[in-house]
């Protein structure tokens, strides 16, 4: 009898989605995914006018272009990829502490220190940097890595301070104590115990922080004045310069992070995973 | 068997005045099971945190067998800490639960597995070492919490309101389950409660303390039959307190002239006696017998409340419903206050 009973409500979790959902849906995907194709297809194509609908000449002149030395799309790859890393990383160390003591305590100012930590989201990141890069030309900051790497931390610290916050409000320290009174270090009880209850939260923010740093463009421009070259600085000079074969060729590197975090990220974003398991244990 | 004593140790927390533990010294002895009772907020937690390490007294010392422990961070104090919500790592087994401590101090893997094993059975719950501490009950939770703190065999075991989230029958399983594993083990236990029952039944020795402070350290017969002052004496439900005067064994009131047990203090200026103590309806020739009128008569159940009045002074008895019953409100009976169950406060 309780076997009937779930199958049908498998079936209606399956079958249900239908009508405005579908629709929804359909109309989610197209619009994440059809501008893709035309990029996709100008990375392999040799010629193609206005009218054709296809080009008229393929080939992967493109990528070969683009996986060559000359190029150096490899290498603004790897910077791009490194300033990610080391964004999130400091992101990590600096927003869990700050979300930590966001999420537990209640202090004097806390409303506008929310604030404080929200405003790179709200106030226009070029307006910033360009206050920011007078400082930064003094301090000698002004076209290196790590000018580059601390402008990141302006748009990428609020998301990770953020959901840490969310994380911390609904945690209990208490059980750090315990862990502490049963003989665990400090540091193991960090690793053990506070780090498995924070860990969901801590990966959602470092995807957050991971790309909004991979997508920063004009804060590295200006910051880094040229000789911090990143991906989407590269595609943006392909793309001035009209080369539609190239752009569409890095920009189908471009995205690979983004789909690969999305698709590792999914379970822990949606919960579906998590649903899915309730639905089996009925 | 490790005896800890606490020298003068207060504590006051930052932003405040008053502080929340005041000057508090006293000795648990080794292998007892002792009570800090109080009502909440009063001081109780913040002494057994700060023997566990997890606050720092503002001044005093804690020692371990006469060593000071103060410069010890929690995890090296050998005294472990059970809190009021079980507070088990969600993602850990029951197993991997009560193995944390082991695993913390690095023992073998096959030694930690034994200890487990042996603890578990003791709480009986060695059929649940596989499953997550969500998939147990309540009593079961709390049982493996205890199971984990025992197994590293503490210098002294802390509990903070182990039982308060337990329902009645399910505390009183947690009582005497505690009860005999403290037989077992004679491991030294001290455990923070507001319930006084809990506290009697529990241990050997009561420290009561109030708004800060140690009012008694006593076992629990004291501090019901010898209470120190009116304040301890009232926590306990002590209800009749009569002015007048102390004079070598007797003490003399508008009620008249009350002999004193032996041992009752020689000085004080309140008559105090336990309203299930006293005896109406007696052969009102006995010493210490007054001719008194009920005012009221209420039945409370097991117990039947009647207040009585003499001239100005009215004093309250609780008598077994069944004794009671004849009394009638209005009515002037002999009330025997017995000598035994006197006692004299200043």
């Amino acid at each position: 009898m309780s076997n009937g009973t779930v199958t049908r409500q498998e079936d209606i979790s399956h079958d249900g989605l239908s009508g405005p959902a579908w629709f929804a849906l359909i109309l989610l995907i197209s619009w994440l995914v059809l501008p893709l194709i035309p990029l996709g297809i100008w990375s392999i194509s040799r010629s193609w006018f206005f009218p054709d609908i296809t080009p008229s000449a393929y080939s992967l002149r493109a990528w070969t272009y683009v996986f060559s030395t000359t190029s150096e799309v490899l290498p603004a790859l790897g910077m791009t990829t490194f300033i990610a890393l080391c964004a999130t990383l400091l992101s990590a160390i600096i927003g869990l502490p700050a979300g930590r003591a966001l999420g537990l305590y209640q202090f004097r100012g806390k409303a506008v220190i929310e604030l404080l930590i929200l405003a790179p989201t709200i106030v226009p990141g070029i307006a910033v940097a360009l206050g920011l890069h007078v400082v930064f030309l003094n301090l000698g900051l002004a076209g290196s890595f790590s000018g580059v790497l601390i402008i990141h931390l302006i748009p990428t610290l609020p998301y990770m301070v953020l959901v840490m916050a969310g994380v911390f409000a609904n945690y209990n320290p208490e059980i750090e104590a315990q862990a502490r009174s049963l003989g665990a270090g400090p540091i193991q009880t960090f690793y053990y115990v506070t780090l498995p209850a924070i860990l969901p939260g801590l990966l959602i923010g470092s995807l957050f922080t991971f790309l909004v740093s991979w997508s920063q463009y004009i804060l590295t421009l200006l910051i880094g004045g040229g000789r911090v070259v990143t991906l989407p600085l590269l595609l943006f000079n392909f793309a001035s310069a009209g080369r539609n074969d190239i752009t569409g060729a890095i920009s189908m590197i471009y995205i690979l992070p983004g789909v690969v975090l999305l698709l590792l990220g999914a379970r822990h974003l949606t919960g579906r995973n998590s649903a899915t398991e309730s639905l089996r244990q009925i | 068997m490790t005896d800890v004593t606490l020298e003068n140790l207060t504590k006051t927390y930052p932003g405040e005045t008053i502080p929340a533990v005041n000057d508090v010294s006293m000795r648990i002895e080794g292998g007892s099971l002792t009570a800090l009772l109080g009502p909440s907020a009063c001081g109780k937690s913040t002494i057994l945190k700060m023997i566990a390490g997890l606050l720092a007294p503002t001044s005093g010392d804690i020692r371990f067998a006469g060593q000071s422990i103060l410069h010890l961070p929690p995890n090296r104090r050998d005294a472990v800490m059970v809190f009021q919500n079980h507070l088990l790592f969600p993602y850990m087994t029951v197993g991997e639960n009560v193995g944390f401590g082991l695993k913390m101090r690095r023992l073998p893997k096959k030694e930690i597995a034994d200890a487990v094993g042996r603890t578990l059975e003791f709480v009986q719950l060695d059929s649940m070492e596989k499953r997550k501490p969500s998939q147990l009950s309540g009593g079961q939770q709390q049982r493996v919490a205890l199971a984990r703190a025992l197994v590293l065999r503490p210098k002294i075991l802390l509990l903070d309101e182990p039982f308060s989230n337990l329902d009645a029958n399910l505390r009183l399983e947690m009582q005497q389950l505690l009860n005999s594993l403290h037989q077992e083990l004679k491991t030294t236990m001290l455990f923070v409660t507001h319930d006084q029952e809990e506290a009697v039944a529990l241990s050997s020795k009561i420290a009561l303390i109030l708004g800060g402070t140690l009012r008694q350290y006593a076992p629990a017969v004291s501090l019901y039959q010898k209470p120190q002052n009116q304040e301890v004496a009232k926590f306990f439900g002590a209800k009749n307190f009569i002015p007048g005067e102390c004079a070598s064994g007797y003490f003399d009131c508008s009620l008249g002239r009350f002999a004193l047990p032996d041992g009752a203090p020689d000085t004080g200026n309140i008559l105090t006696i336990r309203p299930e103590n006293f005896v109406i309806g007696a052969d009102g020739n006995t010493e210490n017998s007054v001719q008194a009128t009920i005012v009221s008569k209420q039945f409370l159940g097991n117990q039947t409340r009647i207040e009585m009045r003499k001239e100005s002074i009215s004093f309250e008895a609780l008598l077994p419903p069944h004794i009671a019953e004849p009394f009638e409100e209005g009515t002037t009976v002999a009330v025997h206050f017995p000598r035994r169950s006197l006692w004299v406060l200043s």
